[in-house]
């Protein structure tokens, strides 16, 4: 108790026990304390996806909201620098300002957890390494991560990486950092790489008739030289009534015809290009203007946001999956998604984000099966209240589970971040 | 400068030669496994040819299964072990020790499938770089990561050093453009990162092994993505009157929004080597040439093409060439890529540095390498990809004269000392080997290294893989750093060099 105290003393603490660190050098101070202690703390940021991963079992609560702002921002070496707990909207002003943007498109998570935006900090984005649909094209958030600096499970002050993109100089342990739940460092610092936005973009909606189509559809855009920057199928369902109206009143545009599934893809670039690129694919996936119709620039942006705000599954009171697979395999998943559950295919035909109805919930199971043999994974991304975690969140083997319990012993080997969050063990 | 400290030999290891040669002709074919002193010459050294090592045998697995199978009995009888690709590397990765085994992957030679449904090709990873282009061009599709070397370097070694080329702003380097790996770790254990689908779950294991140097496992197979050939490809070829007006004009295609798939920097001392060695039609009255490449559409490239010369112009250019044929736009490239051997033709000796730093400190890194130059009384020529601020500045001296050895060790180690304070790395893909070992600490202090020192304890506790690089040994800054070719004698001097 003495110690919590001492802790107390340094460190601001309100009534509800959470720490709020101001700089590296008091959440260096925490953890060191914690570590003595052998009290594990859970870490947060604004709390926009701290519903995502398994319930920490932790007897402390460390906040890094106090850890906030831009550090360094140079548009022509294409990088910004930010505080951990920088919320991303004002990174993205910053960057708008410059004519520039977070390519990877972060996903708003506000949506599903609560019905309104709140896209939350860059630190948990790069702790869920979650990318929206320009992913297949520009990489994940991992791939946007120059460097970054934070405090290890021991309490000391560590950094990798730098502002430059070409660096081979010690391990990357940037991409290791993404996607790691904060359970292997507490994030203090973040180098992103940011580029030029497109000047314009338009999209193109495609209406098929049955499954193969889909696949042959995406297929074709993504061996096309005319790239594009966003592929998605939004079905049909008709079981579902509640989520029909959903989808038809999210997905309400002037030129999107309604109560039909449609594939929309989009292209960006300058006005010229965006036309000799949409003449090419037209051709290429051989259709004429009859079967499709086209949104412009003033629709397929808020489009493709609705598309990254998951705004179909609003504040869903089912579990959400996320399914990454190789698309070769989308169009077999589709046949069995088919008024079994919600769902729609991202990333040309790689992501499937599915809605599991909480009464089903043995059906994950089957689902997560079925990612293992397509040679994909799933991640259970908001668990319905009923939830029991009969099945985990997270697909992993044996063997990436030993290295990852080893890797956690490396950086943490109290087990003093986050413990659970991901794994039990890790 | 061939002296450099290793770890500790441990002799007991050399007095069981014949035992361990033994028994690891039990664990592959017989033929597999080398040891007679004519037979392990060739893998003496990597292409940090400065160092060599003979390595107490050296085995040539041909499946996972027996590189697992050699790496759990070296792990069980504590013999370190050196993985080695193609033997390309700059920074002496690969170097061989004593009583160490050299693990060659050159039998995993094969292409095990090509997917172009999933755009991806799982591969050996002795498989060449370029062999990846050639199997699936025919559909107009290639490898995006385009190091120098590509002819030759494998991809398993691409892997181990996350090689880049000149096209990683646009492009990325290897950690960006493959899909899986499956490794073998040094007790012998089978594992499989990522697959056929983008960003595996969970601890992004793929991009922690990804330049690591060999010290964490032995890649035995890799799924890369393929991407379509762009539709066009134009270069522009710019002559500048100052490094200022040249360097400025670089940074501001980069803040107008364009992404160039390769934009390459020269200055003079260069520029006359090149044109002298490969008659490339430079302008030699420039102090500073710009080589730009846009890929994409036909209206695309014609677009950024045009937006590309007016900023040039105003930056008071001095020349200014676009290319209107792909002979054209190979020819304004020949220079650029007979960098290297033109300098070896200009004096007995060079020296290739290879250091990051931010595109806009350019001006500030050139003057004061010229203020080195003449400090040190030995020319320097300066390469510079432009579009990721990787810097290759080429020292030219006489090895044997031991005073002008000595002076280019400082001189070199110098550069990237300066590259570390305007912002930079003292690699940006060379890697650090044996070679820049020491100057770590330039980069990261003692918790950083101690952090990744640990995890190579939890990954390999006993350190027996690849011992003795990327980390110091020393601990102090020792004046290293750079690549030595001596009377142009590249160990692969078919290479080109960018």
């Amino acid at each position: 108790m003495s110690t919590k105290i001492k802790i107390n003393s340094q460190i601001f603490q309100d009534s509800n026990n959470i720490y709020y660190p101001k700089d590296e050098s008091e959440v260096s101070d925490l953890i060191r304390e914690l570590y003595k202690q052998d009290s594990p703390t859970e870490i947060i940021g604004n709390n926009s996806k701290s519903f995502i991963g398994n319930k920490t079992q932790s007897a402390n609560t460390t906040s890094l909201s106090k850890i906030s702002g831009i550090i360094d921002y140079r548009p022509e070496e294409l990088y910004i620098k930010v505080k951990a707990c920088t919320p991303i909207n004002e990174i993205e002003q910053v960057l708008s300002e410059n004519n520039q943007e977070l390519a990877f498109e972060p996903i708003d998570f506000g949506y599903i957890k609560e019905g309104k935006s709140n896209k939350g900090t860059i630190a948990g984005y790069l702790s869920c390494n979650y990318a929206g649909s320009r992913r297949f094209k520009v990489g994940s958030v991992r791939d946007h991560v120059l460097g970054f600096k934070g405090v290890n499970g021991k309490g000391d002050i560590i950094k990798s990486g730098g502002t430059v993109v070409k660096n081979v100089t010690g391990y990357d342990l940037s991409k290791l950092i993404a996607g790691s739940f904060g359970t292997l460092v507490v994030l203090t610092e973040i180098t992103l790489k940011v580029l030029p936005k497109k000047d314009s973009s338009k999209t193109v909606i495609i209406y098929p008739s049955n499954f193969e189509q889909i696949y042959d559809f995406f297929n074709k855009l993504s061996s096309s030289s005319s790239e594009i920057s966003g592929a998605v199928f939004v079905p049909e369902q008709s079981k579902d009534k509640d989520f029909v109206t959903k989808k038809n009143s999210v997905f309400k545009f002037n030129d999107l015809k309604s109560n039909i599934s449609f594939i929309a893809f989009r292209v960006e670039g300058d006005k010229i290009s965006i036309e000799e690129k949409i003449n090419n694919l037209k051709k290429e996936l051989k259709l004429s203007n009859s079967d499709i119709s086209t949104l412009d620039v003033y629709q397929s942006e808020p489009f493709w946001k609705k598309v990254n705000n998951l705004e179909v599954f609003e504040k869903t009171e089912h579990n959400l999956i996320r399914m990454v697979i190789p698309p070769a395999n989308g169009s077999k998943l589709c046949k069995h998604l088919e008024n079994n559950h919600n769902y729609f295919v991202d990333w040309c035909g790689s992501l499937f984000w599915i809605e599991v109805n909480s009464k089903k919930e043995e059906k994950i199971k089957d689902l997560k099966k079925m990612a293992k043999d397509f040679g994909g994974y799933l991640t259970v991304i908001k668990t319905s209240s009923e939830y029991d975690y009969g099945e985990a969140i997270f697909t992993v083997d044996k063997v990436r589970l030993m290295i990852s319990e080893k890797v956690k012993q490396s950086f943490d080997p109290k087990r003093i971040l986050n413990p659970g969050k991901m794994y039990r063990g890790v | 400068m061939s002296e450099i400290a290793l770890p500790k030999i441990d002799s007991s290891i050399l007095n069981r030669k014949s035992e361990i040669v033994k028994k690891l002709s039990k664990l592959t074919n017989i033929e597999n496994v080398l040891s007679e002193a004519d037979e392990l010459r060739p893998y003496e050294t990597d292409a940090l040819s400065v160092y060599t090592q003979t390595p107490l045998a050296v085995v040539l697995p041909e499946n996972t299964e027996e590189v697992s199978e050699i790496l759990k009995y070296c792990h069980s009888e504590n013999i370190k072990v050196v993985p080695r690709g193609a033997g390309t590397g700059l920074s002496g990765g690969a170097l061989p020790l004593q009583d160490a085994i050299l693990l060659g992957l050159g039998k995993f030679n094969k292409i095990l499938e090509i997917d172009y449904e999933n755009k991806c090709v799982v591969t050996q990873p002795g498989v060449t770089n370029l062999g990846i282009t050639h199997a699936v061009q025919h559909k107009g599709f290639y490898y995006a990561p385009d190091p120098s070397s590509q002819l030759a370097c494998s991809i398993g070694g691409n892997v181990a050093e996350n090689s880049g080329g000149v096209h990683s702003l646009k492009y990325g380097t290897t950690t960006n453009n493959i899909l899986g790996v499956q490794m073998v770790m040094m007790d012998g254990t089978i594992c499989r990162f990522g697959g056929k689908s983008f960003d595996q779950e969970g601890y992004d294991l793929m991009g922690l092994i990804c330049g690591s140097e060999g010290l964490l496992g032995v890649v035995t197979e890799v799924t890369v993505k393929i991407l379509k050939t762009p539709e066009v490809v134009r270069a522009a070829l710019i002559g500048f009157p100052s490094i200022k007006e040249g360097g400025d004009a670089a940074s501001e295609i980069i803040s107008s929004g364009i992404v160039p798939a390769g934009m390459e920097i020269m200055d003079k001392a260069l520029i006359e080597a090149t044109d002298n060695f490969s008659k490339a039609g430079y302008p030699r009255d420039a102090e500073l040439l710009l080589i730009v490449e846009l890929d994409g559409t036909e209206s695309e490239v014609n677009e950024l093409i045009k937006k590309v010369e007016v900023i040039c112009k105003k930056n008071n250019c001095s020349s200014l060439k676009l290319s209107n044929s792909e002979k054209e736009r190979l020819s304004f490239w020949a220079g650029r890529k007979a960098a290297f051997p033109a300098c070896g033709a200009m004096a007995p000796d060079y020296y290739c540095m290879d250091g990051s730093i931010p595109r806009g400190k350019l001006a500030e890194a050139l003057l004061e390498i010229k203020k080195l130059s003449e400090k040190y009384e030995l020319p320097v020529a300066n390469c510079f990809h432009a579009g990721d601020g990787n810097l290759h500045p080429l020292i030219m001296f006489d090895g044997n004269d031991k005073e002008q050895l000595r002076k280019t060790e400082e001189f070199g180690s110098e550069i990237l000392k300066t590259c570390v304070r305007l912002g930079g790395v003292i690699t940006g893909e060379h890697g650090v080997g044996i070679e820049k070992r020491e100057l770590m600490c330039e980069m990261f202090n003692d918790n950083d290294i101690q952090q990744q020192l640990s995890i190579k304890k939890s990954l390999d506790e006993k350190n027996l893989l690849n011992p003795g690089k990327v980390y110091p040994i020393l601990r102090k800054c020792a004046e290293e750093g750079r690549v030595h070719v001596h009377k142009n004698k590249d160990k692969f001097p078919d290479l080109p060099r960018f």
